[in-house]
């Protein structure tokens, strides 16, 4: 097991997360006033309208407010993007914890998974350019990510020598990225992903820098999604359209696994290396994967308990 | 519903496998997309392999399937090793039990049993559908040119815009946010 452990504790990193999580008690009780801050005068702008600013964090919303607040950004984005949206906040199901594994022996680096994942979340395609997964090249026998490489551009995949391992939000069970948030703006759902509200996000980043996987990113700009690329059927914690000043990350596909579907990037993989499924049922693809074949997670000795599985099939 | 869902399988399990084995059946069958063939050929005994002899000798094949290279064991194999002579629109088994190209996942188990496992359980391969439901599977030959069956390497979709940092090197090591921006540093 642990010649697969790819990196080591940073002790300054670990006294960081304390100091964060220090200061975030005190930040939560004014969070609408650092929100306000932290927008500027351009907070207005960004959210369009009073009700939007000022709206509650999602998770303490009434059924009655979620409704509204549903049924205005359904008119909000139809207007913006001159297509019928729909917006979604379909509930966690009963006994379900989503899980996730990569067989690495199959990846051949094809990156066919980001824009298949870009695609249906809607991420800014460009300034900023948005991804959710990146594929990390290794020379065979390397597991250090120092030594990776991101920008290989061969004429074909799989090259000689070498493997390839998506890395995406990792939906740890020891989220630091949640500790680290001081107005609780992102949070672990009870089927296990790990969300944010858009419209509570101040855009501080602590949650990228808490992230030791890289699983988020950040609209530096306003997102670029031509209307006719925009995917209409959205839920309000997956991918409905952002903003910017907000930070983002995958979220297993919420409006569409929620459903009982595949996330996008299982069902765009050529070579058949995603696995997905819910861990509390012993029969599901995921458990079988568990039990048969050994696994591994990244930087396991963070201790962040990732829910996305490694293995070699 | 869950619930309910797991007893009508187990019903299912109960009643369906006794019948199934009296029809001499003993695999299950897999919903499938349709078989990778090429409209050229497919039909195949109504196209041309109506009135023809069958020569069952290995050979270099001169006038038609020239495209065709067998690279899979083929020192020990033959068209007619999983083609049918009688009918050329079937597959056969080694017990000489004809199916249909949407069922080739069985000639394929045949050999390679283990794959074969680990494709029915969802592990190789590909499923679609619903990981709590009805799911399709994609055929050992979407993936496998029966005839070639090494897996073809792809053109690779681009890389991410725009080297900021090259790897996860700058979190490990706990730099500054901005170098962390893997979308082309539009913050300046
Ligand atoms: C290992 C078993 C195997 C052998 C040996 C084999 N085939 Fe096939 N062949 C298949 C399977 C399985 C398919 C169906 C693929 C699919 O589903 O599209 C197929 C498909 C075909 C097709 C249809 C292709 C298309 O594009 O529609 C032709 C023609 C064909 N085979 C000819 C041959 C010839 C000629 C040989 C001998 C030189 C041969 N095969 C040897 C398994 C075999
Ligand atoms: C009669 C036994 C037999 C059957 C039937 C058979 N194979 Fe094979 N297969 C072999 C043998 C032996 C090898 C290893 C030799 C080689 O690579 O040529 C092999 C190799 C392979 C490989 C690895 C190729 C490589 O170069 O890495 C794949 C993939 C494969 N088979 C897929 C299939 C598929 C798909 C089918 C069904 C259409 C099938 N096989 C049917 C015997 C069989
Ligand atoms: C979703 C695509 C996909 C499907 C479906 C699929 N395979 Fe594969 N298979 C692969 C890939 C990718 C590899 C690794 C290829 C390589 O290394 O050349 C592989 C490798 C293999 C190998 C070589 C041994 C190994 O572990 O590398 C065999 C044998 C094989 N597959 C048989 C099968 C059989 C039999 C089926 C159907 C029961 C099947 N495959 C279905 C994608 C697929």
């Amino acid at each position: 097991m642990s010649k697969h452990n790819v990196s080591t504790v940073d002790p300054k990193k670990a006294s960081r997360r304390k100091f964060l999580k220090g200061m975030a008690a005190g930040a939560a009780a004014a969070a609408l006033p650092v929100k306000a801050l932290a927008q500027g005068s351009s907070g207005f702008m960004t959210y369009g309208s009073w009700e939007e600013y000022f709206q509650k964090n999602f998770q303490e919303m009434t059924p009655e407010e979620v409704k509204a607040t549903l049924k205005r950004l359904e008119e909000k984005y139809t207007k913006q993007y001159g297509k019928k949206v729909t917006v979604k906040a379909t509930p966690p199901m009963e006994n379900v914890l989503f899980g996730y594994a990569l067989d690495l022996s199959r990846c051949i680096g094809c990156r066919r998974c980001v824009y298949a994942c870009v695609k249906e979340n809607n991420q800014s395609r460009r300034d900023p350019q948005i991804h959710y997964i990146h594929v990390l090249r290794f020379e065979n026998g390397e597991m250090e990510f120092e030594k990776s490489e991101r920008y290989y551009n061969p004429e074909k995949v799989p090259e000689e020598g070498h493997y390839y391992m998506p890395v995406q939000c990792q939906h740890c069970r020891k989220a630091p990225c949640v500790k680290a948030c001081p107005v609780r703006a992102t949070w672990t759902e009870d089927d296990g992903i790990v969300v944010v509200d858009y419209n509570w996000c101040i855009g501080c980043r602590y949650c990228m820098a808490a992230c030791p996987y890289e699983g988020r990113a950040f609209n530096w700009l306003d997102p670029k999604l031509p209307p006719e690329e925009l995917n209409p059927d959205t839920h309000y914690l997956g991918n409905r359209p952002r903003m910017r000043g907000v930070v983002e990350k995958c979220t297993f596909c919420i409006q569409r696994t929620r459903e009982g579907r595949y996330p996008a990037c299982v069902e765009a993989c050529p070579v058949g290396a995603r696995k997905f499924g819910n861990l509390l049922d012993p029969e599901s693809e995921i458990r079988y994967i568990l039990e048969n074949h050994r696994v591994f997670r990244l930087k396991e000795d963070l201790l962040t308990e990732p829910k996305f599985y490694y293995f070699f099939g | 519903m869950k619930r309910r869902w797991v007893l009508v399988a187990a019903l299912v399990c109960l009643f369906a496998r006794p019948g199934l084995r009296a029809a001499g059946a003993e695999e299950e069958v897999f919903a499938v997309p349709p078989p990778p063939l090429s409209e050229d050929y497919y039909p195949c005994a109504e196209n041309c392999h109506n009135d023809q002899e069958t020569d069952p000798t290995p050979r270099v094949l001169e006038e038609e399937h020239t495209d065709i290279k067998l690279h899979h064991a083929e020192q020990f194999r033959w068209c007619l090793d999983c083609h049918d002579a009688d009918n050329r629109d079937k597959l056969h088994l080694q017990s000489g039990e004809k199916i249909d190209f949407s069922e080739s996942y069985r000639l394929c188990g045949q050999c390679h049993g283990a794959k074969y496992r680990d494709w029915k359980k969802g592990i190789h391969g590909k499923r679609t559908g619903y990981w709590n439901g009805k799911k399709q599977y994609l055929l050992c030959a979407n993936c496998h040119n029966p005839h070639n069956p090494r897996f073809q390497p792809l053109k690779p979709e681009p890389p991410p815009k725009v080297p900021g940092s090259g790897t996860l090197k700058s979190h490990a090591k706990g730099k500054h946010l901005k170098e962390q921006t893997h979308d082309g540093g539009e913050e300046k």
